[in-house]
């Protein structure tokens, strides 16, 4: 488990700044959901979408972020041949815009 | 023509060039394309023709007049809307009850078209919307397609889609139904979702979940889509063929997707918690540990790597399938609906749940309907898959995975024939196309691509088989060509070999099409509110019954009046006579259609306190003893004695109402039956042969009606409505009461 941990801390710092920054806010995001976990388990889901909303929320932006970070990374770009750094970013802007309306729609 | 039967790489080609050929090209497809969407309209208008402009069915009533709720008090009210005349006394919450994808989008379509300065009716919107949305059906399946093969298959397969019978039965003009949308949507979503995954595209795969929410807000089969997309992903998980771009498509679609789906008021939480959509909720997860554990693997050593993996696999899955468990247990993840279970054990709806096995597009299907829906298609489908098979890369892993689930659940329901017709026509269009490669490639492209192989080309004269073309064919080029591209390089020499293979498949997509225009115009195009025979003479009679007597109740009826009928007509009672209803086709209350049920069932003076009871004023019945029509009250009367006999069994017995073993009516029935007040009030007054049933009735099989008194009976009797009698005003029982009166 120690052993994993090392292994992530490693590929972050020899990584680039941007992707130093994209790590960053997924592990922001990570200590946001695991918080708002808590919260609905310790203090109850009494407003429920609003926790669905908080929630989701934050995993499909984490879960975009892994999209943008896999995708800009030149390592993977065999596998995204099609999508180039610029098109990665505009397409995780169109995810995220969608995803926020979304949200905001749903928290009330 | 010719030229666009390359494969799938060449076929790209024209539009990178650019060149005048592309562009022609280009129109020709586009002439192709417009021209099938409009023979799929065109074919969809029959009902119009033959009948009228007129709503369909029992469904497309509601949704008629939610649509008119809809435009008349706006979207805000509509979403509000609590009915209080249907499910008389309790009211329905329609607003949080329904899927308002297909109101809201007539409605713009509406708006949009009165805003152009076209002044039509809404009516005409809701009745021509399922043709033009066949049309857009038609558009997806070929890009659908395209994807899966080339531009060929493509427009074949719109072509199919465009014409079997299939999809037409849910979507010709009038039947405004949630599946005359959803299938369009079904399609885009498809689309979507297989261009997110070829891609890798957080855009495509977020505008997968766009089409998806919007098919969420049209249609309880989303659940199909909601189950599919997963399951292709684990089966290629299975397969071992995780990529990062599969990581993107699919949970990019899961996180917007779901997030998206709970705003539909109907569905509600229903995504994180329902059974049907803990698959997907798995996938996601089992994703972020795929997608983790290929991160290691990168960066440690291999034998590390399989350690860490095998533990933590086997410790989270029997962590998941044990809190799975838990948790519907402890009331936190709801359990499967009686519906899904009925998908699995076709009898299980039978012995638990009646009112859905009542349904008779819940019944199985029987295997001549796949002959008449799907017609010759039925027998290039299997071909289809069988070439998915052969090339299989991830979209084929998609179709073939979609092929045997919607083969399956065709089986088990009547109307789920209608999700396995698009993949149906794309199999076929795949296997004809790939005929065509074979069979029809120019001479010119043949030749340039002969160049190329030498070898294969050398053997292929001789060969007439496909099977053995394929076998050939890997021997010459291992692994460097993909199945499909190497069909097009294969061509048969002879001339008279290629003309007649062309012709005599041309010829069965001719009896295709012929085949289904003929089923679309005898079988599919009637209103069923409006029926027709055809005297000996083959003259044809319109019968005009029902909407007779809903005209009868709108303009003789309080406005208020409290009408008891059987469902199936709480929708166009609704609709066409605007009277409050105690029981309607949205079936979300087993009680109380069982309490109609039971009012249908037992004798008089069990039934008249609970007529009154529930306030009804008339009884409205359907007999069609007079003019031999099949579907009336009498024989679905077996279904309100199991609905009602399942709550009350003390008092509805089913066994009473067989004599020896069989349902019968007329004299010689049971007393349970003679005395049932709907096999009084289908026979009252009645004398002669009643011709569904075979039966003689003369004047003794109903001597006497006291509870009710006949209001009205339609021209040829098929709609009869009753008068709930006031209770006596001298106090006596209502039998002596009638008795008196009659003297």
């Amino acid at each position: 488990m120690i052993n994993i941990l090392q292994i992530v801390c490693k590929d972050h710092q020899n990584a680039p700044a941007r992707i130093k920054l994209i790590d960053q806010f997924m592990v922001y995001l990570l200590i946001c959901g695991i918080a708002q976990f808590a919260f609905c388990i310790v203090v109850g889901n009494y407003p429920f979408n609003a926790f669905l909303a908080g929630f989701g929320t934050v995993v499909a932006q984490f879960v975009l972020l892994a999209n943008l970070r896999q995708q800009i990374n030149p390592a993977n770009a065999k596998e995204f041949k099609q999508i180039s750094p610029t098109r990665a970013f505009s397409d995780f802007v169109f995810g995220s815009l969608v995803l926020h309306f979304l949200g905001y729609h749903f928290v009330n | 023509m010719s030229a666009e039967t390359t494969p799938l790489q060449t076929a790209v080609l024209p539009e990178k060039r650019g060149t005048k050929h592309g562009k022609l090209l280009r129109v020709i497809k586009f002439i192709i394309l417009s021209s099938i969407a409009a023979a799929a309209v065109s074919m969809r208008l029959y009902s119009v023709l033959r009948f009228e402009s007129i709503i369909h069915e029992y469904d497309p009533w509601f949704n008629f007049r939610a649509t008119k709720y809809l435009s008349e008090h706006g979207y805000q009210k509509f979403l509000n809307w609590f009915d209080n005349r249907s499910w008389y006394p309790l009211g329905r919450v329609t607003g949080g009850t329904l899927f308002p994808g297909l109101m809201v989008t007539s409605n713009i379509v509406h708006k949009l078209l009165l805003f152009l300065g076209l002044p039509v009716d809404i009516r005409e919107v809701c009745v021509l919307f399922a043709p033009a949305f066949s049309g857009l059906t038609a558009y997806f399946t070929y890009l659908l397609t395209r994807e899966m093969k080339d531009d060929v298959s493509g427009m074949l397969a719109a072509l199919f889609v465009g014409m079997a019978p299939g999809y037409i039965s849910r979507s010709v003009a009038g039947s405004y139904d949630n599946e005359a949308i959803s299938i369009t949507l079904l399609m885009a979503t498809f689309y979507f979702w297989i261009k997110a995954v070829k891609i890798g595209s957080v855009l495509y795969a977020s505008i997968c979940a766009l089409s998806y929410f919007y098919m969420v807000s049209a249609w309880g089969g989303y659940v199909f889509i909601t189950n599919m997309i997963p399951l292709h992903v684990f089966v290629l998980l299975l397969m071992g063929r995780y990529h990062a771009r599969l990581y993107t498509a699919y949970c990019t679609w899961y996180s917007l997707g779901t997030l998206a789906s709970m705003q539909i008021p109907f569905v509600g939480t229903l995504p994180v918690k329902g059974s049907e959509h803990m698959s997907a909720l798995g996938v996601f997860g089992l994703l972020q540990i795929v997608a983790f554990a290929s991160f290691l693997k990168s960066k440690v050593t291999p034998k590390q790597f399989k350690l860490t993996v095998i533990t933590s696999t086997v410790a989270i899955i029997a962590l998941s399938a044990f809190g799975l468990v838990a948790l519907t247990y402890a009331g936190i993840v709801l359990p499967w609906t009686g519906r899904f279970y009925s998908l699995w054990d076709t009898n299980y709806a039978k012995i638990h749940i009646p009112i859905i096995a009542s349904v008779s597009e819940h019944q199985p299907t029987p295997w001549t309907s796949f002959f008449m829906d799907l017609s010759v298609l039925t027998w290039f489908f299997p071909v289809g898959v069988y070439l998915a098979i052969q090339e299989l890369r991830d979209e084929h892993v998609f179709l073939i995975v979609y092929a045997v689930f919607a083969s399956y659940f065709s089986g088990v329901m009547v109307r789920l024939v209608l999700t396995l017709t698009p993949i149906v026509a794309v199999c076929s269009a795949i296997a004809i196309s790939a005929l065509l490669d074979v069979y029809n490639t120019s001479g010119s492209e043949k030749e340039t691509v002969d160049t190329n192989t030498p070898i294969a080309e050398k053997s292929d004269k001789t060969t007439k088989s496909k099977a053995k073309v394929t076998k050939v064919n890997d021997d010459a080029k291992p692994d460097q060509v993909s199945f499909f591209d190497s069909l097009g390089r294969k061509t048969v020499g002879s001339t008279l070999s290629r003309i007649l293979a062309v012709s005599s498949f041309a010829l069965y997509i001719i009896m295709f099409v012929k085949q289904s225009d003929y089923v679309t115009e005898s079988a599919y195009s009637s209103p069923s509110v409006v029926l027709s025979s055809s005297s000996p003479d083959g003259q044809t009679f319109l019968i005009d019954d029902f909407r007779e007597a809903y005209y009868w109740l709108r303009m003789n009826t309080d406005e208020d009046a409290k009408i008891l009928s059987w469902w199936d007509y709480g929708y166009q009672i609704g609709g066409m006579a605007d009277r409050t209803t105690l029981v309607d086709n949205n079936t979300w209350n087993n009680t109380h259609i069982g309490m109609v049920g039971r009012i249908m069932s037992v004798d008089e003076d069990r039934a008249y306190p609970l007529l009154l009871q529930h306030d009804v004023d008339y009884i409205l019945i359907i007999f069609g003893g007079a003019i031999n029509f099949n579907g009336d009250d009498l024989n679905k009367f077996l279904w309100m004695i199991r609905i009602s006999g399942g709550i009350w069994p003390e008092e509805v017995k089913e066994s009473d109402y067989y004599t020896n073993g069989y349902y019968q009516v007329g004299s010689d029935s049971s007393d349970a039956m003679r005395n049932s007040l709907l096999h009084k009030m289908s026979f009252w007054r009645f004398q002669g042969m009643d011709r569904p049933r075979r039966v003689k009735i003369d004047a003794n099989t109903v001597p006497s009606l006291d509870i009710v008194e006949e209001a009205y009976t339609s021209a040829n009797w098929m709609v009869r409505i009753y008068r709930v009698k006031k209770p006596d005003e001298f106090g006596r029982d209502l039998h002596k009461a009638t008795a008196f009166d009659n003297k």
